[in-house]
């Protein structure tokens, strides 16, 4: 079996609208180090899968930046390799080509290229999903169960405004799809959530969109799975390692702050020897002070740090002067914080400097961020 | 068909650095880490690179294999190139001889082939043991305004270190006038930094009479030099300000480190316009714990830290276990420090593990643990030790 790989870099974007006003989803700080993008490019990698498009829609800047050639993920290729699939919009553009907002446009719209594809399977992902998941075993378990598509979900307890922005499915004892609940309204409790991957062989996705542009389908979830659940055999892999979402900015918080709890996230990062690859400036190890004091921190290389900093994640480049105290704060590349500066639930985008003495808080439920390049 | 270039570089990498004791039992020197995450090799390839050199022969000879992998294609310091870029010279069979590189002269002469192909105007020579920051471009205008046939980058050294280094004597010109390899009485403090500019052609002729000379040692300081000097060819000396350091000692070389410490540095690493590249490895950020102390130190990427760690530079992947206690020490990559251990003023070789409760060295003097040693917990290490486990 071989596999291509399809990453939608914008969908979801407006869920953390304050990080994505500069850049993708796909392109968001994550962990002290990361990109959300590093999960599945990197998921994807270790899995053998060494063809992947990357569906882009606006603001791809600083994706191109990250991914660059390719390089950092062994993707740099003569064959197959890495390619970012800017919107596709031909001359005398009309409605019919303006820009897509769900999955299914995206994929209409650069249908040309995924028809290039020569793998015999696709897996397609989103970047709101965190984890270290090998896609070799749920390939396998698709050919070998004959699955027409197979759903990757995690069985997660949700309240009620997680479910309002969740898919769940609800399968048989076989794990063969019956029902599907789209952001459900009153749901709480277990349920297996989408985690947004999904398996289907190239000839099965190419008819899809074949079928979506005929009849004006815009949603894979609604106007094709579950209209089909009958028909069509659709099956779910209950993915079971670690797992983190990104739907809102309290979420995108809680998940960076709880690699500092302990380090456990170190599976996340590094799985069985199939670790997170990411593209970071290079820099000098990190350069802890005479008086500094930290504590239950993640810590990039390339930082500078005389203060105290606790509960916090600090990307590279940061600088914590004297006396100044950093809790339970991201603080994103090259973030300078000035002397006698407190800062609690801040999170700080590349670049900004927080000049002396200044006093920031905002709180777990709303932290208080600062956008790119800004002085306080 | 390659494009013109003025200058390639050939790196000297190949000498066993035997003073540094179990660090490069398994290693090159040029292999050796740095600074956290560096190895020592990085300086000089990255200075080739931030001066615009970007052909690059490696000679290896000693314990290739790290150093081989670790350059691999040259990518991480853009040295992975459709022209040039860097490659590596190891000792060959040849037609009629199949020999080891005898010394740093046969070492290029050997390699006379490689840069031929480049047809380049000047070579520098280069070690790939020195921590320095230096841009060769400016040394090489230097040497091309002064229509130089050799240019020796020099250094002023302590007179009670000058007899360690080849020392130089120049008239106020900078014309050298006499060369002396590691004099007894030293006539200056002017000593040479083992860097060379030589024109091609010359370097071709001197290097092809030495090796006719049975009785030569086949070294650039004891041979090609006062060779050089006795026919009145043009050799100047191109004086150089900055830090640098030949860590070819234990000693050397954990001082070496500690120079990175403190608020004002003497070598300064985080450097945007002259950076130091090293290789990539993905390790995720650095964990601090909730009991972790940590003072005036240099930790690096993939380290866990939840005891205490003082004055002391970390490469790639520690640990450092609750209550256990490092200062003033180097430790190197994927090296375990459990529980209540004590290590002071020693030297940690990669993959080593110190068991819980163990104790390791005094600050009289450097101690070294040698690279995948287990030292059993409660053990007692005494200072100055050099200690290579009981494993082969």
């Amino acid at each position: 079996m071989s596999a291509a790989g399809i990453i939608f870099s914008n969908i979801h974007d407006e869920c953390i609208s304050e990080l994505t006003r500069v850049r993708t989803m796909a392109s968001v700080p994550f962990g002290g180090k990361y990109r959300l993008i590093d999960f599945p490019l990197s998921n994807m990698v270790n899995s053998n899968i060494n063809n992947i498009k990357i569906i882009t829609h606006y603001n791809y800047h600083s994706l191109m930046d990250h991914i660059g050639s390719g390089k950092k993920w062994d993707l740099a290729r003569r064959n197959g390799g890495v390619k970012i699939l800017p919107p596709f919009i031909t001359a005398y553009a009309n409605r019919e080509n303006s820009l897509y907002t769900t999955r299914l446009e995206a994929l209409r719209s650069v249908s040309a290229s995924i028809d290039e594809i020569e793998d015999e399977y696709v897996v397609m992902s989103d970047c709101d999903i965190i984890c270290n998941v090998n896609f070799k075993e749920i390939i396998n378990e698709h050919i070998s169960t004959g699955a027409d598509i197979t759903i990757v979900v995690k069985e997660e307890t949700l309240n009620q405004e997680q479910a309002m922005k969740s898919v769940l499915f609800i399968a048989d004892e076989e794990k063969r799809i019956i029902d599907v609940l789209s952001f459900p309204e009153n749901y709480n409790g277990r349920g297996y959530v989408w985690m947004n991957i999904l398996i289907i062989s190239k000839r099965k996705l190419m008819s899809l969109i074949l079928d979506a542009t005929a009849h004006n389908y815009n949603s894979l979830i609604q106007d094709i799975i579950a209209k089909r659940l009958k028909d069509e055999n659709y099956r779910l892999f209950a993915y079971d390692g670690y797992f983190g979402r990104v739907r809102s900015i309290p979420e995108y918080y809680s998940q960076n702050i709880a690699l500092t709890r302990s380090n456990s996230a170190r599976e996340l990062f590094l799985g069985k020897n199939s670790p997170i690859y990411t593209s970071v400036p290079e820099t000098s190890s990190t350069y802890y002070g005479n008086s500094c004091s930290v504590k239950t921190s993640m810590i990039a290389d390339g930082c500078s740090i005389e203060g105290k900093v606790e509960n916090s994640i600090l990307f590279s480049g940061v600088k914590v002067d004297k006396n100044a105290t950093v809790k339970n704060s991201i603080l994103f590349e090259n973030t300078i914080v000035s002397s006698n500066v407190k800062l609690n639930c801040v999170i700080s985008d590349k670049n900004v400097v927080i000049q002396a003495g200044r006093f920031l808080s905002g709180h777990e439920t709303a932290p208080f961020y600062i956008e790119k390049n800004k002085m306080i | 068909m390659y494009k013109y270039r003025d200058c390639i570089a050939m790196i000297l990498a190949g000498g066993q650095g035997s003073r540094l004791q179990a660090i490069t039992d398994k290693v090159a020197k040029p292999a050796v880490s740095f600074g956290g995450k560096y190895r020592i090799i990085d300086f000089t390839l990255s200075n080739c690179v931030n001066s615009g050199i970007y052909t690059v022969g490696v000679l290896t000879q000693y314990q290739p294999l790290l150093l081989n992998e670790y350059i691999g294609n040259g990518s991480a310091w853009d040295l992975d190139r459709m022209d040039g870029g860097v490659v590596i010279l190891p000792p060959y069979q040849a037609k009629n001889s199949a020999d080891w590189y005898k010394g740093t002269a046969n070492a290029v002469y050997k390699n006379i082939n490689f840069i031929k192909r480049y047809n380049p105007e000047n070579v520098l020579i280069l070690s790939g043991d020195h921590i320095y920051k230096m841009d060769y471009s400016k040394m090489l205008s230097y040497h091309t305004v002064k229509g130089a046939d050799c240019t020796i980058g020099t250094i002023d050294v302590p007179v009670e270190d000058a007899s360690r280094f080849g020392i130089l004597t120049t008239s106020e010109d900078n014309t050298i006038t006499e060369f002396e390899e590691k004099p007894k009485i030293p006539k200056s403090t002017t000593a040479s930094m083992g860097i060379y500019i030589f024109k091609t052609d010359i370097l071709f002729k001197y290097l092809e009479s030495d090796e006719k000379d049975k009785t030569s040692s086949n070294d650039f300081g004891k041979n090609i030099i006062p060779a050089m000097l006795k026919s009145n060819l043009k050799l100047y000396s191109y004086p150089f300000n900055g830090y640098w350091r030949d860590v070819g000692t234990v000693k050397s070389l954990w001082e070496a480190d500690m120079d990175l410490l403190g608020d004002t540095p003497s070598l300064e690493l985080n450097d945007r316009s002259w950076r130091i590249y090293s290789g990539y490895k993905p390790y995720p950020p650095q964990y601090i714990g909730d009991n972790a102390k940590i003072i005036n130190s240099i930790i690096t990427e993939g380290c866990e830290i939840y005891g205490t760690v003082e004055n002391s530079v970390l490469s790639e992947n520690v640990t450092v276990a609750r209550g256990a206690h490092v200062s003033n020490s180097i430790i190197m990559s994927n090296v375990k420090i459990e529980k209540g251990s004590t290590v002071e003023y020693a030297i940690i070789d990669s993959g080593s593990t110190i068991g819980a409760g163990a104790t390791i060295g005094t600050s009289s003097e450097i101690t070294v643990v040698g690279s995948s040693v287990d030292i059993f917990p409660g053990s007692d290490i005494p200072g100055g030790s050099i200690y290579r486990g009981n494993k082969s």
